[in-house]
């Protein structure tokens, strides 16, 4: 019915467009062409001088009312060093173009109106005019010549990649759809290799994690940088195209599979300065951009303003599948030491993700940091149970200590925590132990007892083997008769097939 | 030929043509109406230039009625994201996704789908097949006298080629995956990888196959076009004497023929691997979950094959119009196109440089940035006869009596948003600038502008002016001015407000904008948008009636010659048969722009240099 309904909404305005349109006709008819044609002459040269009064104040109200939201003035002041270059440079294109834009829309539209035809008017009769031609031949080509030269030396210095004796900080950004992927380096400053047939649900980006560039590399979510130190963002893309945009600091570049692409920019104003210029107040005490003071929530006015909430943001500028218009990331521009501060508390994606997991290629190799850690950990514990007074926290599980499965042999990494107990007994030579070994409850208890005093036996030995005195040792098998946990998971079992030692006298 | 049978009225021209003509003995043989003999040749497979014309008007304005109609759904998506759209339901069927409250949205897929199809379907099937397509045939016989084009039967299948594109094309709409929807650039690897996009699957492979079709069609009419004006030209038609509609469409024929076969070897090894495994575009891919083992390939080099056409493209988008503007100004301000040699010389310029800026759509793709320095001089230096051409049309305005009608209203809109248009150019044509304006609206505007709707008023102003000719009956002049009025101001209404959109960073292609907060911050400039964008549409409804209804109902033409011109098409009887004209072909004694000249309201040129007359260019 409601497409009925159109349908005979249209054929009746099609009906009434035509009947408007042969009122002319008959109008013609009764007049006479020539003298209809000479009122249409008058009509629309009339509306051509009208319409270019009315097109240029439009186009000039129109910039005046959104001249806080162009680039290049208040709120849009470039970010980046570079950035007022080509600021710049699009003001004076701005400059030369609005000349000849005004100039010519207004010589058109009042031509039109002036030379409307007219009874009696002859046209002058005039083929060209060589003079004329050359001059506006020549003041385009001077023009453009200028314009040529001041953008060419704005691009190839914005364009340069880094020097090699230059200092500056290489993140990388990898787009996929539909999200960016950043990469830091780590404190060795280096990016890891990476190979995109290495990719996996654990491992994004493809990262060679035999690199050992790769093991400090991490993974944050926003993209934080110092103010004042050059950046170069390598650029990579996983699938498709993206491109790498970040508006307010005037950087965009292809994400191309296949081929790293950069762009070297330093940021100049952090985050919280830019909150500050947009929340800047005149003279007189109002806001100098106001739609920068409404509330975040336009139904709250007790949210925050927006200015407060402002942040830098890098997106997506390359056409790249349907989620294109939503890779956002936060990028947060902050002072040195804010900087310092927040890679201090990145952790490797290596670290927290991959290590010791089937994919991590040094499984059987121990990091100095990590035996460091292990170290001051154990010391720690040690510590503490020798400061208490409970005997259950006299107890202390070897971490780290494992054995070849169903023996007593210890697995080659044993031995770091090993260690770690020889210093302890070396540094408090009244310490008396007892070694305890554990398991679970699968198999036969006797056997189980069996392996377990092995076990013990085994630690016993190394121990003294590393000098420390028979008479403050003993090893104990308890079997499966002391469980820590349920014997019914895995991971319970996990838990209760352990190494304790005990400490006795300290 | 029953009207000149009717009516043998004989005026100056008839005689003219008589005692200076050139005999070929065309009407003794009758070879002529052998291809009109029956409907189906007379109309439908026709070989008649005139008829050919008019195919490809009609289709093209039916794609571009599609086509507008897919950017009103779009723009309906940009202004008022949150509006329930479940009433479009019926026509796009599981492309808009009802929620649990019955608000009816858009599917991503499908919006990129539309932006996709629309920039297609405007770019090839309207702007070029529908503009130089329909322009080019109809006045390239008529203007140069000749009694048709050089190979008819090409010509013929020039047109059914277009069409075959066309069907393909229209029949990709309806797959199940949707139709291609990674931009109409095809970029791979997003065009090459089913994975990356539904519409990048069976949608893809119909969109080559049409465009390959569609290349074929823009071969054949180009190879006819160029051969026709090289070799067709009348007795003392030189071609300093040829209209700049002739000379316009001539090198859009030649742009054509060099650039259009350099994209079809781009789409070959794009095909090849989608389908064959090669890697001409690919390398290092990754993408549902698993590594492809296409390695070595570079996108770029899709890039560059793609623009080597696609800059050529947008001239030979506007240099058609351009050359119907120069002819409508000339006529209906009654004065001769200024300064016509440097119009010729600077459409040659354009066309010369077109082949030599195509990196400056990659300025950002990752290109080495050295190279971008050669492409942004020679971008630059178009902007030098581009101004020529500008200034020289607001010089034949100067002094004239002009005649306001649809089509001079329309030639001088067209002025108007060439130089609005053509401005932008030079920003985004700087390297530097564009850094930051690359793929955002300030992209959109300028394009849209100076192709899109300066390439339309040219074509609505030869519309105009030529309709006359291809059907004996007048347009509706109320109507058509209304028409122009209502696109000016609509079409500004609808591009000016995105280059601040563009210069504040908001990228082109998004589906949404309230993701970003710097992108955001525009909604009501963008309901502003999509409701000019309607009214506009609305105006084009006007300019349809207007169209169907005159070709029926319209004033009849009266006399051969209405607008006064002095080209040689208004000298055939009023609806020209097969051949053109009755009896002898004009001959040609004189430019085609004395108008005004010593006093005369306009002389023609099939009339001889009087003594002591000297030519006047």
């Amino acid at each position: 019915m409601t497409v009925l309904l159109a349908i005979l909404c249209i054929i009746l305005l099609a009906i009434i467009v035509v009947q408007i349109g042969r009122v002319n006709e008959l109008a013609a008819k009764i007049r006479g062409e020539e003298e209809i044609q000479l009122v249409a002459n008058r009509r629309h040269g009339a509306f051509s001088l009208a319409f270019m009064i009315l097109f240029l104040l439009a186009s000039i109200i129109s910039a005046w009312y959104y001249k806080d939201t162009m680039l290049w003035y208040g709120p849009h002041t470039a970010a980046s060093e570079h950035g007022g270059s080509l600021d710049y440079m699009f003001n004076i294109t701005l400059f030369f173009t609005g000349i000849v834009f005004v100039i010519t829309q207004i010589l058109l539209f009042y031509f039109a109106w002036k030379y409307r035809g007219e009874k009696g008017r002859k046209a002058v009769f005039m083929p060209h005019d060589n003079r004329l031609e050359v001059v506006w031949t020549a003041i385009p080509a001077v023009v453009m010549t200028f314009l040529v030269v001041g953008g060419l030396d704005a691009w190839n210095e914005v364009m340069a990649d880094v020097g090699p004796d230059e200092e500056a900080i290489e993140v990388e950004a990898t787009g996929f759809q539909f999200a960016w992927q950043l990469r830091y380096p780590g404190p060795d400053g280096l990016l890891g290799a990476k190979d995109f047939e290495q990719i996996t649900a654990t491992n994004p980006l493809g990262q060679d994690w035999t690199d050992k560039k790769n093991i400090d590399d991490f993974h944050p979510s926003e993209l934080v940088l110092p103010v004042g130190k050059k950046v170069r963002v390598r650029i990579t893309a996983r699938d498709v195209l993206h491109n790498f945009y970040l508006p307010h600091f005037r950087v965009k570049m292809d994400a191309v599979p296949g081929m790293p692409t950069y762009f070297v920019f330093t940021p100049t104003i952090t985050t919280e300065e830019y909150r500050q210029r947009l929340g800047a107040l005149k003279a007189d005490g109002t806001p100098k951009y106001p739609e920068w003071h409404e509330p975040v929530d336009p139904n709250d006015p007790e949210s925050p303003k927006k200015y407060e909430n402002f942040n830098y943001e890098l997106a997506c500028a390359e056409l790249c599948g349907s989620g294109h218009y939503a890779m956002r990331r936060l990028v947060r521009i902050v002072s040195e030491g804010e900087y310092e501060a927040w890679l201090g508390q990145q952790q490797s994606y290596y670290m927290s993700t991959i290590r010791n997991t089937d994919a991590d290629p040094w499984k059987d190799v121990l990091f100095d940091s990590e035996i460091k850690e292990r170290a001051a950990e154990f010391n720690d514990r040690v510590t503490k149970a020798l400061s208490s007074e409970s005997a259950a926290d006299k107890v202390l599980a070897l971490e780290h200590v494992s054995y070849q499965p169903g023996s007593a042999e210890l697995t080659a990494l044993s031995r770091y925590q090993l260690d770690n107990l020889v210093t302890v007994m070396n540094n408090y030579p009244n310490m008396v132990i007892e070694i305890g070994g554990h398991t679970d409850n699968t198999g036969d208890a006797a056997a189980n007892l069996q392996l377990s005093q092995e076990r013990a036996r085994k630690v016993y030995d190394y121990l003294a083997g590393k000098g420390v005195a028979g008479a403050r040792l003993s090893a104990v098998g308890y079997g499966q008769t002391r469980p820590i946990d349920t014997n019914d998971t895995p991971e319970g079992r996990e838990k209760n097939r352990r190494t304790e030692f005990r400490i006795v006298a300290q | 030929m029953a009207n000149t049978a009717i009516k043998p009225v004989v005026t100056e021209e008839d005689l003219l043509i008589e005692e200076y003509g050139y005999d070929d003995h065309f009407h003794e043989h009758h070879h002529g109406d052998k291809y009109q003999s029956n409907f189906i040749t007379t109309y439908i497979f026709s070989q008649d230039h005139k008829i050919i014309a008019k195919q490809f008007l009609i289709t093209g304005m039916f794609w571009a009625v599609i086509g507008a109609l897919m950017s009103l759904v779009f723009r309906l998506q940009l202004g008022f994201p949150e509006e329930n759209m479940a009433w479009l339901r019926p026509v796009l069927g599981k492309w808009i996704t009802i929620n649990d409250a019955g608000i009816g949205t858009l599917a991503p897929e499908f919006y990129y789908a539309l932006v996709t199809m629309h920039g297609t379907i405007l770019v090839f099937f309207v702007l070029t097949a529908g503009l130089s397509g329909t322009f080019s045939n109809l006045l390239i016989p008529l203007q140069i006298g000749a009694r048709d084009m050089a190979s008819p039967f090409l010509n013929m299948l020039s047109y059914w080629f277009f069409f075959l594109a066309g069907l393909v094309m229209f029949f990709s709409l309806f797959l199940s995956t949707g139709p291609f929807s990674g931009g109409w650039t095809a970029y791979p690897p997003l065009s090459a990888l089913p994975q990356a996009s539904s519409g990048s699957g069976a949608g893809m492979t119909l969109w080559i196959l049409s465009l390959v079709f569609f290349v074929v069609s823009v071969l054949l009419g180009g190879i006819n076009y160029i051969t026709t004006v090289l070799n067709l030209r009348t007795k003392g038609m030189s071609m300093w004497r040829l209209p700049l509609t002739i000379w316009a469409f001539f090198v859009t024929a030649i742009l054509g023929l060099l650039s259009f076969p350099v994209l079809v070897s781009g789409f070959l090894l794009l095909m090849f691997d989608r389908s064959m495994g090669t890697s001409f575009y690919l390398s290092e891919i990754f993408i549902g979950g698993q590594a492809l083992d296409h390695v070595g390939g570079s996108p770029i080099l899709y890039q560059h094959l793609f623009w080597f056409l696609g800059h050529p493209e947008v001239y030979i988008i506007i240099l058609p119009a351009m050359g119907l503007v120069s002819e409508v100004l000339s006529v209906h301000s009654r004065k001769p196109i200024f300064g016509y040699r440097a119009m010729v010389y600077s459409i040659l310029a354009i066309g010369f440089l077109s082949f030599i800026v195509w990196a400056h759509h990659m300025f950002m793709s990752g290109v080495n940035p050295f190279i971008s320095n050669f492409f942004v001089i020679f971008t630059l230096i178009i902007a030098v006869p581009s101004a020529v051409k500008v200034f020289n049309w607001i010089a034949t305005l100067y002094g004239g009596n002009i005649r306001f009608n649809s089509a001079s209203l329309f030639a001088i809109g067209f002025v108007s948003m060439f130089i609005s248009g053509g401005l932008t150019g030079i920003f985004l044509g700087n390297s530097a600038i564009d850094i930051q304006l690359h793929d955002t609206y300030f992209v959109v505007a300028h394009f849209h502008i100076v192709m899109g709707v300066a390439a339309f008023f040219g074509m609505f102003a030869g519309i105009y002016n030529w309709f006359p000719k291809m059907y004996g009956r007048f347009m509706n002049e109320t109507l058509g001015r209304l028409h122009f009025w209502g696109t000016l101001i609509g079409a500004y209404a609808v591009f000016w407000p995105m280059h601040y959109l563009g210069m504040s960073g908001v990228p082109r292609r998004y589906y949404r904008f309230d993701s970003f907060e710097a992108f955001g911050q525009f909604a009501t400039m963008n309901q502003f948008i999509t409701i000019a964008a309607i009214a506009t549409f609305a105006f084009q409804v006007i300019f349809v009636v207007n169209f169907f209804y005159s070709i029926w109902k319209g004033r009849k033409m009266t006399t051969r010659n209405p607008w006064g011109a002095t080209t040689l098409e208004w000298t055939t009887p009023i609806n020209p048969g097969h051949g053109n004209w009755p009896g002898k072909i004009p001959a040609v004694q004189r430019w085609a722009y004395d108008y005004g000249k010593d006093g005369k309201e306009f002389i023609p040129q099939i009339k001889p240099v009087e003594e002591g007359e000297s030519e006047a260019h």
